[in-house]
């Protein structure tokens, strides 16, 4: 596409103008799937339930989660009195632009990734560490006693959790030999990491649940004692910028989970006959229903319990389990010699 | 390149100008958030230089974990912007003192240094087909062993100080016992109930 470009608007602008064209593409299936993934999530919740779910506006209640946005689109956005307006706006703005800049580095198919970088893991690993801000930013903004406990809480949780998560992802690194994560996935074409590191990566998912402060860890927004927590004085596109955040670090998140462990865009079984992307959304697909089993199913943590967990066992588990692996890479003389 | 010119200009402008609002900033949160974006542009100019492993640990360790910890201690704090008071004068007046001593030391050592003849060749001493990780990985982990090694025994015993000053045993403190709490007590069964019939 860049070269049939090249004549009209010379190199660097048809490199530029091709870029920006697969932003837009990845930004708007992005929100598509963001869309569809409140309607999944209503509808798996339902199920478990013994419910229907939404089933009014449209076939199958397909148009419920347009109803919905259009709906935020159309009310009005109130900043609190004694609320700090710039940090206030801009904690959404920045929750909404993290979770989308991340997906730069994430490899759709063979060669289809926006940029190829070499620390791609390293990239995922920092924006996915800065999350934190929006939501310790908007509980303080708020000036409300509800959303700065909420900010607090979730400042422990991200940072306690993120320490295992770093372990794991070092696990895998380990066995591919490269931080480009379009190579984490070619490193598994034999086999892929979640058969030899499966118990990594029931860690790698259950600190994604954490990081995503997703049910049973969702103690950060907790609507029976914090009403909504850090977001409860948004209202409007505000707060749909962090709802959309958060639906957006979930598929994140297993996107992640499918790069690291799943296999990416690989097909299972040699079934070629369907395309890589196809098969990496399928496989987003399976892991987010993780998610929404979760929630479906289990209690929330208390506070103290969800610590014990992230510090005492987690931590001690990867730290344990990365040694062993690169112990027995050294052992059998298997350890990849990656660039 | 003309682009990565003008955005190291523009990192570099951005770096200065916020660093100098974390000092003069009235509200010290304002002042944690300008710290942060004075850390991105320098994980920026680290990029610039083609050091993207560096740009990103900086992003991982100070923005991530080290300022949050910040952000956390100063919002814990009831701090109001700070009046400026007769003791913050007479501190003012010591600090200027010692930030000119700086500033007079650095201007005598950049006016005295001189580039050794050998250092344009060390520059290009990594071949284009090794990555910067590599590169590094293969130096501190063979030539610079003792040193990486003793900083990381540096900060272990810090933290273990950090650990041990402020550990306190309260006999009055609830632990939870998950194994006790999640033993079968007698007389409970576990009913396995027909999906839509009830119990």
């Amino acid at each position: 596409m860049a070269d049939f470009l090249t004549p009209y608007i010379g190199h660097t602008g048809a490199v530029f103008a091709t870029m920006l064209a697969g932003i837009l593409c990845v930004v708007v299936v992005l929100l598509l799937c963001m869309a569809y993934l409140t309607y999944y999530e209503r509808k798996v919740l339902a199920a478990a339930m013994l419910r229907k779910g939404p089933n009014v506006t449209g076939p199958f209640g397909l148009l419920q989660p347009m109803a919905d946005g259009l709906k935020l689109f159309l009310k009005e956005t109130i900043v609190p009195t004694g609320a700090n307006p710039v940090l206030f706006l801009l904690a959404p703005v920045l929750t909404f632009g993290l979770a989308l800049v991340a997906w730069s580095v994430i490899p759709f198919g063979p060669g289809l990734v926006i940029s190829n970088i070499n620390v791609g893991v390293l990239y995922l690993f920092a924006i996915s560490s800065l999350g934190v801000y929006g939501i310790i930013i908007a509980g303080w903004a708020s000036n409300s006693r509800y959303a700065f406990l909420g900010a607090m809480r979730s400042a422990a949780q991200m940072v306690s959790y993120e320490v295992s998560i770093g372990f794991v992802i070092v696990t895998v690194l380990l066995c591919s030999g490269s931080l480009n994560l379009s190579k984490v996935v070619e490193a598994q074409s034999h086999l892929w990491f979640c058969i030899p590191l499966f118990p990594m990566m029931v860690v790698f998912f259950v600190s994604g649940l954490a990081e995503t402060n997703r049910a049973p860890f969702d103690l950060v927004e907790s609507e029976s004692e914090l009403v909504a927590g850090y977001f409860v004085e948004y209202s409007a596109m505000a707060f749909a910028l962090f709802y959309l955040g958060e639906y957006m670090n979930m598929i994140l998140v297993s996107g992640m989970t499918t790069v690291l462990f799943l296999g990416g865009w690989l097909a299972p079984f040699g079934l070629t006959f369907l395309p890589g992307p196809i098969w990496f959304g399928l496989k987003i697909f399976v892991v987010l229903f993780g998610f929404l089993w979760a929630r479906a199913t289990l209690p929330r943590f208390r506070y103290d319990q969800l610590m014990r967990l992230g510090w005492k066992i987690f931590l001690p588990f990867s730290i344990l389990y990365m040694v062993a692996v690169a112990g027995f890479l050294v052992a059998t003389g298997t350890l990849p010699n990656g660039g | 390149m003309i682009i990565a010119s003008l955005l190291f200009y523009l990192f570099a402008a951005v770096c200065i100008a916020s660093a100098v609002v974390v000092v003069t900033a009235r509200n010290p949160i304002h002042s944690v958030l300008f710290l942060i974006l004075a850390f991105f542009n320098a994980a920026g100019l680290f990029v610039l230089l083609g050091a993207e492993f560096l740009a990103m640990i900086l992003v991982i360790v100070y923005v991530g974990a080290v300022a949050v910890l910040f952000l956390f201690v100063v919002m814990m704090l009831d701090i109001e912007a700070l009046a400026i008071t007769d003791t913050l004068k007479r501190h003012a007046f010591i600090g200027a003192g010692i930030g000119l001593f700086l500033v007079v030391e650095l201007v005598l050592v950049a006016s005295g240094w001189v580039a050794s003849t050998g250092a344009g060749a060390s520059v290009l001493a990594i071949p284009g087909n090794v990555t910067n990780t590599q590169a590094l990985g293969a130096l501190i982990y063979t030539h610079y062993i003792y040193p990486f090694q003793g900083c990381g025994l540096v900060l272990l015993v810090a933290m273990i100080g950090a650990i041990v000053l402020t550990l306190r045993r309260r006999p009055d403190a609830k632990r939870q016992d998950v194994a006790t709490q999640v033993a079968k007590p007698r007389g409970v069964r576990l009913v396995k109930v027909p999906t839509g019939s009830g119990v």
